[in-house]
Order: C-alpha cells, then sequence, then structure tokens
C-alpha cells in the first residue's frame, strides 16, 4: 500500500511550516507521520457527511470593550527580551531583495 | 511550636490522616494549613520551610522544578504573618504553598514551557490564575517541568530533562504536567496548577497518585497559560486531596476580562457538595473508557463502581462507541491548532534567533533549533492535517467526529449524572519505555481526550495501587458545568478509596525517607 505521506509531502510540509528540517529527520518524520495517519484511517473513513463540524466547545461571541486608551506593556522592557531591536522595534533579516 | 502543631490536628481535609504528631503543615493539606495560618495557629513562615525542607531533600532526585522563587515565597509568607499578627483578613489560601506549570506566567521568573525556543525570557504580565492564588494568600515556590510547549505524556520531552516520578525515580511521572504532579506526589507543596490540553493534569495525577481536575472549558481564564490547542487547554489543579482541589478551583475559576474565552460566570461553590456521598446519584460505567487497560486498572474500576453500588448509587453500564475516534480526532485537531499558535515562535520578539540570510531562513533555522523533536513532529503533524488537499479528510473530518462525540456524551447524560471510566491503560511506565515509538505515548491519553474534545470537566483521583504496588487513578467526567456532582462524587471515591497503599499524597515510604532527609521525625503516617 502506498504510503500515506510521501517523503516529498514532507519536505513540502516542512517548508510550510517554516522547520529547516535536516533529510535524515526529513525521513524518519516520514515514517512517523506515516503511522499517526494510518492511525486516524477510520476517523478519515467514518461517512459524516450529515454530521456539522465543531471547532470549539463553547458558543463563542466576539466580545467588545469600550474603546479608550488603556496602559500597554512597556515598549522599552518587551524590546529588551527581543533577540535584535533598534528604534523602538523589533530588528528582523531583510525581507525583500538585496540592497 | 508545640502550639502551632497541635492547633493543626483538626484543620485536616477529608482524605488527611495527620494524627497530629507530624510536622505543622506538611500533613495539614491546603485546606487545613489555610485555615490555621487565617486563625493564627500557624504562621505561614514555618509552613513555607517544612515545605522547601522537603524541596531541598527530593528535588536533586526528582528534578519537579525549573525555576524557584524562593526569596519571594519568603517575603510574601513573612508579610501574611504580619498581616495575621495585626489582625487582618487573609485569603482563602493563605500561607499555602504551590507550584505552578512553566507554561503560565509569572513576571520575574522565566517562563520556558520546557523549550529552548523560549529560554530566556521573562513575562512582562501575570497569569490571571497566578493573581488569583496570590491574591488569596498562596505561597509560589517555583515553576515546574512540563513536556515541551505541554506536548508530551511523560514530561520526558522538556528540554531541560525528565522529573522522576516520586513513587519510583525509574518511572515517568506522566505528562505534560509532570512536574507539578510530581511535586504535589513528593509532598513539596499541597497545591500545583497544570493544564489539560488531552490529559496532562488528570495522566500525571493518576501516575503520581494524586488528584487531577480538568475543569469545564471556559471556567477558568487561560491569560497567561502559554497556547498549545485553544479549543482544548484548560487549567486546573493537582493536590493531594479532593477538599484541596476544590478549594484550588474556587480560588482561580471565574470570569475574566482578559480571557473573551472564560466564561461569564462566577467560581463554583464546592465545599458544601464535599463528603454529601452518592445516594440516589446514577453513575454510567464506561466501558470504552476502560476497555485495553491493564488488569490492575480495569480492577480498580471495577471497584471502584462497586463501592459506589455500595454507597447507595444507581450504577449502571454504559457504551459510548464514539470514544474509540477520540483519540485519532485529538492528534489531528491539537496539532492543526498547535502550529498554528506555535507559529508566533519566529525569532523575531522574544527568546532564541538562529541567524539566517533572509528571514523566512532565519525563522525556518530558529525554529529548527529551538523546537525539540515532539514539538517538531506535531507541527509536522498539523500543517499536513491543515494543508491544501488535505484539510477536509483529516482536520476538517476530526471536527466532526468532535460533534458526534459532543452528541454521544449528551445522550449519556440523558441516563447518567456522572460517568466512570480508568484515567490511563496503566501505571507510571519506565522512563525512556515509550520514547521510540510516539504513537505509544499518544495512546496513554486514550481515556482522557474525549472530555477535552466536548471540553466538559473530568476528575482523576487515587484509587490504591495495583500489583505492581504503584498508584491507580480512577476517572470521574460530568457534564458541562457539572464541577458540583464531579466534585461530590470525587470526594466519595477518595473517602472510599483502599487504604495501606498509595494512600494520601506524600507516597509511602519515599515520603516517610524525605521526611527523614528533611529533619521532620517520625510523621504521623
Amino acid at each position: 500500500m502506498e504510503p500515506r505521506i510521501s517523503r516529498d509531502q514532507v519536505a513540502h510540509v516542512a517548508k510550510l511550516a517554516r522547520l529547516a528540517l535536516a533529510e535524515d529527520e526529513l525521513d524518519v518524520l516520514a515514517g512517523e507521520l506515516a503511522a499517526v495517519l494510518d492511525y486516524a484511517a477510520d476517523v478519515a473513513a467514518l461517512d459524516t457527511a450529515a454530521v456539522p463540524p465543531t471547532a470549539h466547545p463553547l458558543p463563542l461571541a466576539n466580545v467588545l470593550r469600550a474603546d479608550e486608551v488603556r496602559p500597554s506593556l512597556d515598549p522599552a522592557v518587551v524590546l529588551a527580551m527581543a533577540p535584535d531591536a533598534a528604534e523602538g522595534r523589533f530588528r528582523v533579516p531583510r525581507i525583500l531583495g538585496g540592497a | 511550636m508545640a502550639d502551632e502543631r497541635a492547633g493543626t490536628s483538626g484543620a485536616v481535609g477529608p482524605g488527611g490522616t495527620d494524627g497530629g504528631t507530624g510536622a505543622a503543615g506538611l500533613h495539614a493539606g491546603a485546606v487545613g494549613i489555610a485555615q490555621a495560618v487565617r486563625r493564627g495557629e500557624l504562621r505561614a513562615q514555618d509552613v513555607l520551610e517544612e515545605h522547601l525542607a522537603v524541596v531541598e531533600a527530593r528535588e536533586p532526585a526528582l528534578h519537579c522544578f525549573l525555576a524557584l522563587d524562593v526569596e519571594r515565597a519568603r517575603a510574601s509568607a513573612a508579610a501574611l504573618d504580619e498581616a495575621v499578627a495585626r489582625g487582618e483578613a487573609v485569603g482563602a489560601l493563605a500561607g499555602v504553598p504551590v507550584v505552578l506549570k512553566d507554561n503560565l506566567c509569572v513576571p520575574g521568573l522565566p517562563a520556558t514551557c520546557g523549550s529552548r525556543i523560549l529560554e530566556g525570557w521573562v513575562p512582562p504580565y501575570e497569569a490571571t490564575v497566578a493573581a488569583r492564588l496570590r491574591k488569596a494568600g498562596a505561597l509560589l515556590v517555583g515553576k515546574t517541568n512540563l513536556d515541551e510547549f505541554a506536548m508530551g505524556s511523560s514530561t520526558e520531552h522538556s528540554a531541560f530533562g525528565a522529573t522522576a516520578n516520586p513513587h519510583d525515580p525509574e518511572r515517568v511521572p506522566g505528562g505534560s504536567s509532570g512536574g507539578s504532579a510530581a511535586a504535589v506526589a513528593a509532598g513539596m507543596a499541597p497545591i500545583g496548577l497544570g493544564s489539560d490540553t488531552g490529559g496532562s493534569i488528570r495522566q500525571p495525577a493518576a501516575l503520581c497518585g494524586v488528584v487531577g481536575v480538568k475543569p469545564t472549558y471556559g471556567l477558568v481564564s487561560r491569560y497567561g497559560l502559554i497556547a498549545f490547542a485553544s479549543s482544548l487547554d484548560q487549567i486546573g489543579p493537582l493536590t493531594a486531596t479532593v477538599a484541596d482541589a476544590a478549594l484550588a478551583l474556587e480560588v482561580i475559576a471565574g470570569a475574566d476580562p482578559a480571557d473573551s474565552t472564560c466564561l461569564d460566570r462566577p467560581a463554583p461553590v464546592l465545599g458544601p457538595v464535599l463528603g454529601r456521598g452518592v445516594e440516589g446519584l446514577r453513575v454510567g460505567v464506561v466501558g470504552d473508557l476502560v476497555e485495553g487497560a491493564d488488569r490492575e486498572v480495569a480492577a480498580a474500576v471495577a471497584a471502584a463502581a462497586d463501592r459506589l453500588a455500595g454507597a447507595g448509587a444507581k450504577v449502571d453500564e454504559v457504551a459510548i462507541p464514539a470514544c474509540r475516534y477520540g483519540l485519532p480526532a485529538y492528534y489531528l485537531l491539537a496539532p492543526a491548532e498547535a502550529s498554528s499558535n506555535l507559529a508566533r515562535y519566529d525569532g523575531v520578539r522574544y527568546g532564541l534567533r538562529v541567524e539566517g540570510e533572509d528571514v523566512a531562513a532565519m525563522n525556518a533555522a530558529t525554529r529548527a533549533a529551538g523546537f525539540g523533536r515532539e514539538v517538531r513532529r506535531r507541527i509536522m503533524l498539523g500543517t499536513f492535517a491543515l494543508s491544501a488537499g488535505y484539510y477536509d479528510a483529516y482536520y476538517g473530518q476530526a471536527q466532526r467526529v468532535r460533534t458526534l462525540m459532543i452528541q454521544a456524551f449528551a445522550d449519556a447524560y440523558q441516563r447518567f449524572d456522572v460517568l466512570l471510566g480508568a484515567t490511563t491503560p496503566g501505571v507510571a511506565f519506565h522512563q525512556g519505555e515509550k520514547l521510540a515509538d510516539p504513537l505509544s505515548m499518544y495512546l496513554s491519553d486514550v481515556f482522557t481526550v474525549p472530555s477535552n474534545l466536548t471540553g466538559q470537566p473530568a476528575l482523576s483521583v487515587p484509587f490504591g495501587t495495583g500489583e505492581s504496588g504503584l498508584p491507580v487513578g480512577v476517572q470521574v467526567l460530568a457534564p458541562a458545568l457539572g464541577e458540583e456532582v464531579l466534585f461530590q462524587v470525587g470526594s466519595s471515591l477518595e473517602a472510599m478509596a483502599p487504604r495501606g497503599g498509595a494512600d494520601g499524597a506524600a507516597g509511602q515510604g519515599t515520603g516517610q525517607e524525605a521526611g527523614g532527609a528533611a529533619g521532620q521525625g517520625t510523621g504521623g503516617r
């Protein structure tokens, strides 16, 4: 039987998940994820056409509060724990193409 | 001191067996300690020092803590004693040492979640449950070990080393709230808080021989709890006794404007239901929540059912076949939600950063280095279950199974007030035993995940020891917001549990060794 997830799919999922995984871990994960998906095969095969999905155990409603200014976290305290910060902001490597 | 000790002898919660000869606070439990401290019969500072002595004696072998907060606890205890001396009113947990799982935020202490990716981060805000404990007079001893991001059933997935089971250090304490469970079982604090996404309070409670409660989803604010799977996570207590769990839940539960998923209702009042008995209550023994359990566990559930019947409950068997889909559905839903929640650990705002040539490479390198193997596995599983082409077959299907589960339990509660089953398939397993096979570890949660999927409350209470000599827990389940009947039955089971094994919370044998090592003398047990 064809495995439920191929190694190429695992590599693609790692990219989606922003995980730079080593080649050998991709191999291991392919087997481990396939085992869990096999275990879940009964769920995937259930006829649930008439069953609505449940995303959350409570009937959630938006909670609104008055639009008024409140104290927030001190930016200096928050930025002090960032890996890199400058000019009151988080600093990251370049996002768009090179300079 | 002598007077203070004598003062505790009458102030012991249900399940306590203190004969009055032990140390002042160690065997009184939270209920007894708070009462005696409020009356000025016991000093918070003495209670704290006794528990710290246990920590000192046993922590090197058990590794329950990721951080201790001794100096602040001592200062709080001193301030509390002064307040009592001045005649001021003090809170419901006055002088009670507590420990918090290290996915709960407390300013001034790191919150690691057992992960390298958050190492060094100190939260600038306080979890609502931590604030409520503090305002009630509890003394925070420290933050406890856990499986990384609460993903695991043995605490072996902590990036900072495993925790040992106080009943047998070769064995796991369960997880993911294993540090809190082991600390309470060892007598380091009468109350620990944990979080339960698929059983992470109840399973370690069962394996360590303590009481563990997963409250109704939304009953306890999760503000300041680092998220794992937001539609499943709930905070709850691990304690030596059911009365202590009731007291802790009364303090931490109730509406919170900082958490929009917290129910807008007051905390339950549970004291009056303790010891009320089970006469006339309809108890359903769920075969599907025992099937496949080891013989010693199944025997404990059968014995519990017999004793409830003997006490006047109407006990009958009930089948909930949908339970068989609970675990596979959970292991699609929880990783899916986790993969989304854990997207925030990107090396930008806090914790670890591993440099890369652009921001995407930095993100991916940071996450691969900072997350441990189990967390990477779950993120991968969840990302796959949510990915284009597979969403309907896996995530969507699991959500529909969740609906079936809710309907099946609603049907059962038409006929029964509470349900009874096993908490875990077996007693505490050996360190390393399930590490190589993730699925075998996941199966530890098979009896606990249904309550998370339905959002309903459940409790694990110790029910003697099995053939192995290790503690066995039985699980009581109740409908949403059924905390009163849950604790009513839990306290009855506690009172009727077999004696002579892992009776009480300090841990027989091991607890006495600790008492001796800590200079606590003969002990009352």
